[in-house]
């Protein structure tokens, strides 16, 4: 079939865009509806505030304190302590940097399922006999690098498969999850690697003034993440290419570039993180960053970004790993079972998501 | 006029549909006798959509009254009209292109027993439909998407026949097909009017309906003209003048004259294949291109690939004498080239952002150091811009989606100007844009042209062609047939060169 015949065109009379008005017919009466909507939803000083990225967030504020709440009740001052946040926020951190780069994968269209595979491998890589005795004679900095080169590296295999061989990211990033994982295991030998180097764990293990620096480097994080998909030319061409792949091409964006650009960062965020993980366990194996790719996708959903792109909120996904890392605390502190947690998980995935979709039914959005 | 006589299978009288701000159809009678091949005319926008979806019970119509084999009826949805035995066959054709032919015929109404589908009966009955319609190497367990686009429509058709349908609808059959299967379509037409079937037959192609057609309904504004005419006998003239008869006159600025000059666009025998050939043109800087074409003839194909959106087979695109890359986009737009392409929400607007994000897209660049943007400068011009051109409502942050198309156009011509373009490609630039708005589109091409921009326009609408244009190219099936200055030229003398299919 010829292009025209398979692009919708409205010029073609008795197109099947059953339901629409004509669209030749001389009137703007497609644009009414979403209007309408648009007025109900004002109406309501409430509805329209939740409609805001403000109002969203303040539900994801609302979630925490109440969890918080709960936890104090439940686990009185083992949760309210100084020590106890700290470990929420140093178990958060890890999960969160991948979230981060997750963030501008879902913004811009896209989705990985490799991420914890990736962790996997980049923290076998940086442990391997090999890397650590260069390391040992050079500099720890060099097991960072390789983390986030082998990072980088499965982050330009997923971007480019995905935007110049045209693979579906769920796809592509299936065969990089298997791949990934597997290579680690051959790596490894199955085996845990320790982490030799005090300098390494010593540096990473640190607090400065009582915050530990792996929550530093997650903060930091955030804090580019935010600046990045905010206000910069980077983070508004990922939301256009995630909200209209075509508008953004025909606007003269590099669309595959740009789709590949957000793999690769995502890939650095997994190098990142396989560092961050290394220096909590202080090995480096196989079984790193297992089910990672759920918890960093439920996070980013949980926390207001579009499944489908065009929007993404990098306060929300702060947020969405909090949510999720409080929980699983609480819940330790109860003596409840992961499998318990993980019920709790689902149900909250689902609740934020039929929420979202309220949200967007109420700004009129198909 | 919609006679309800013995000899009538379906009519029409006074049917009226309104949607919200427009009254779609305004008074449609027709009537389609068993047997015969009733040809539907009219203009794009004069409602024929609009009554085939009536008719197939899409759409309920808000006033008239529908008779089928003498009684009135009342289709509540698709499967009703289905049931009574009419059947659509779209132009863009309905089909599952991963399930088989057989599959596709019965889909919805599977030959199944004790919830098992016989797929062997299926097979054979299937096959029984295909060679009834004279296409007996189709084989029904062929996968629909291996078809051409031929063999897709003749199984619609057969999937219309198993539904035992009395009346068949088709939307521009012949659009999609080339001569000699044009030639077949015929020959199952005319055996299943021998049946007894009606067909109602809609096409832009006049040689076409004399052919095979018996009786010609004309459209206008939603409005039947002409029902009943002689399909034959009826002077081309005649039904032209019934089509183009206007009851809405828009404004067009008046032409300035066009400065001499360098041409600043220069386009040199580009051709895809399958899609146009050897198409050469020039756009002076000040001057107004028009290209005017029927639906199908090539016009958005020729313009998006003089963008790079599509990559061309043959031919040289050349903006201010520097050849640009073949089939990038990112080329045309540094040498200044804008498009507004023809689907606005689709292809051109981030509809969930802001006024200011989607004016500022093209040109981010300029509002950024380093990387990070300038989002007062940003806004600054985006407002700059609304004011400019008169968008309304005038606030840059309100949600892209909430303004009508008429605005949503400005924006995307907005986002060019920001850009400082030099040549603006414009792909159907009113559509869905309401009559006042339509005018202020007008003044505003003209206005840039006046400012020295090369404009290409390309509508369906000829009278809109010929009111904006300097110059004007007619385009038919894919090939220019005709070029002249935009004055002199009427709408008349141009459908008169499309549907002869060659130069006047």
């Amino acid at each position: 079939m010829s292009v025209e015949s398979t692009r919708k065109s409205p010029d073609s009379e008795g197109a099947s865009s059953v339901g629409a008005p004509d669209v030749h017919v001389k009137t703007a009466g497609e644009s009414a509806p979403p209007a309408a909507t648009v007025a109900s939803a004002s109406r309501n000083p409430l509805n329209s505030l939740m409609a805001g990225s403000a109002g969203r967030n303040l539900g994801l504020v609302i979630a925490l304190v109440l969890l918080c709440i709960v936890g104090v009740a439940t686990a009185g001052d083992r949760f309210a302590s100084v020590d106890n946040i700290m470990t929420i926020l140093r178990l958060a951190a890890v999960i969160g940097v991948v979230s981060i780069g997750m963030t501008f994968v879902i913004s811009g269209g896209g989705i990985d399922l490799s991420v914890g595979a990736i962790v996997a491998l980049a923290s076998v890589w940086a442990t391997t006999l090999a890397t650590q005795t260069m390391a040992a004679d050079f500099h720890w900095i060099l097991m960072v690098f390789t983390a986030l080169a082998v990072g980088a590296g499965c982050g330009l295999i997923n971007g480019s498969l995905i935007a110049y061989g045209r693979i579906a990211p769920f796809i592509a990033t299936l065969a990089m999850l298997a791949a990934a994982r597997g290579l680690a295991e051959i790596i490894a030998q199955r085996r845990t690697q320790i982490v030799t180097n005090r300098d390494f764990i010593d540096f990473f293990q640190a607090s400065v003034l009582g915050v530990p620096v792996l929550v530093i480097i997650f903060a930091i994080v955030a804090i580019i993440g935010w600046v990045l998909l905010n206000r910069t030319t980077f983070g508004r061409r990922t939301l256009a290419v995630g909200g209209n792949a075509e508008a953004a091409r025909l606007a003269g964006i590099k669309v595959q570039r740009q789709t590949m650009y957000l793999y690769i960062l995502l890939g650095l965020a997994c190098g990142l993180a396989a560092v961050m993980l290394m220096a909590r366990t202080t090995t480096g194996t196989s079984t790193h960053g297992g089910l990672y790719e759920l918890d960093a996708i439920a996070a980013v959903v949980i926390g207001g970004t579009l499944l489908s792109g065009g929007r993404g909120t990098i306060v929300g996904t702060v947020f969405g790993v909090l949510i999720f890392t409080t929980l699983t605390n609480v819940f330790t502190l109860n003596n409840l079972g992961i499998s318990t947690q993980a019920v709790a998980k689902g149900i909250i995935i689902i609740a934020a998501v039929l929420l979202q979709q309220r949200v967007a039914a109420r700004r009129g959005s198909p | 006029m919609a006679g309800n006589d013995a000899s009538t299978l379906l009519g029409m009288a006074d049917i009226v549909k309104r949607f919200p701000g427009v009254v779609a159809l305004g008074g449609v009678d027709l009537d389609v006798r068993p047997g015969e091949v009733h040809c539907l005319l009219g203009q794009n926008g004069a409602g024929k959509s609009t009554l085939i979806k009536v008719l197939a019970g899409v759409h309920r119509p808000d006033e008239g009254v529908i008779t089928w084999e003498g009684e009135e009826v009342h289709f509540a949805h698709p499967q009703a009209a289905m049931d009574m035995g009419i059947a659509t066959i779209y132009q863009e054709l309905d089909l599952v292109e991963g399930l088989t032919v057989a599959e596709n015929i019965y889909l919805g109404h599977e030959m199944s027993r004790f919830g098992f589908s016989q797929r062997r009966a299926a097979t054979k009955s299937a096959a029984a439909l295909l060679k009834r319609l004279g296409h007996p190497e189709i084989s029904p367990s062929a996968e629909v998407g291996t078809l051409s686009a031929a063999g897709q429509q003749i199984v619609s058709m057969a999937r219309a026949l198993s539904h035992h349908a009395k009346l068949i609808i088709m939307d521009e059959p012949s659009a999609v097909l080339d001569a000699g299967e044009v030639e077949r379509l015929f020959h199952v037409i005319s055996d299943l009017t021998d049946e007894g079937v009606a067909i109602i037959y809609i096409s832009h192609r006049l040689e076409e309906i004399r052919t095979v057609g018996d009786r010609v309904t004309v459209l206008k504004d939603g409005k039947t003209v002409a029902t009943g005419l002689p399909a034959k006998e009826t002077p081309t003239t005649e039904v032209i003048r019934l089509m183009t008869g206007r009851s809405i006159e828009y404004v067009f600025p008046s032409r300035g004259t066009v400065p001499d000059g360098e041409p600043l666009l220069r386009v040199d025998g580009l051709g895809r294949r399958g899609e146009f050939h050897d198409v050469s043109f020039t756009v002076r800087p000040g001057e107004v291109l028009g290209l005017a074409g029927l639906v199908g003839a090539g016009r958005s194909e020729i313009i998006e690939t003089v963008y790079g959106a599509r990559k061309n087979d043959a031919g040289t695109v050349e903006v201010a004498g520097k050849k640009l890359r073949s089939g990038s986009v990112q080329a045309a737009v540094a040498a200044g080239v804008g498009l507004a392409p023809e689907e606005r929400k689709s292809q051109a607007l981030l509809l969930g952002d802001s006024v200011a994000t989607n004016i500022s897209m093209a040109s981010l660049t300029r509002f950024s150091r380093s990387g990070i943007i300038d989002r007062q400068a940003e806004r600054t011009a985006a407002i700059d811009q609304v004011e400019s051109l008169d968008v309304r409502p005038t606030g840059v942050d309100r949600e892209m989606r909430t303004l009508s198309g008429g605005n949503q156009q400005k924006v995307v011509l907005a986002r060019w100007l920001l850009r400082g373009c030099r040549v603006l490609l414009l792909d159907e630039p009113t559509r869905g844009v309401d009559v006042g708005a339509r005018s202020e589109i007008y003044a505003l091409v003209r206005k840039l042209a006046d400012d020295g921009v090369a404009v290409v326009v390309v509508s369906s609408e000829i009278e809109e062609v010929l009111g904006l244009s300097d110059r004007v190219l007619v385009i038919g099936e894919g090939s220019v047939l005709h070029e002249a200055p935009a004055d002199q030229l009427d709408e008349h003398q141009v459908l008169d060169i499309i549907m002869r299919g060659d130069a006047a």
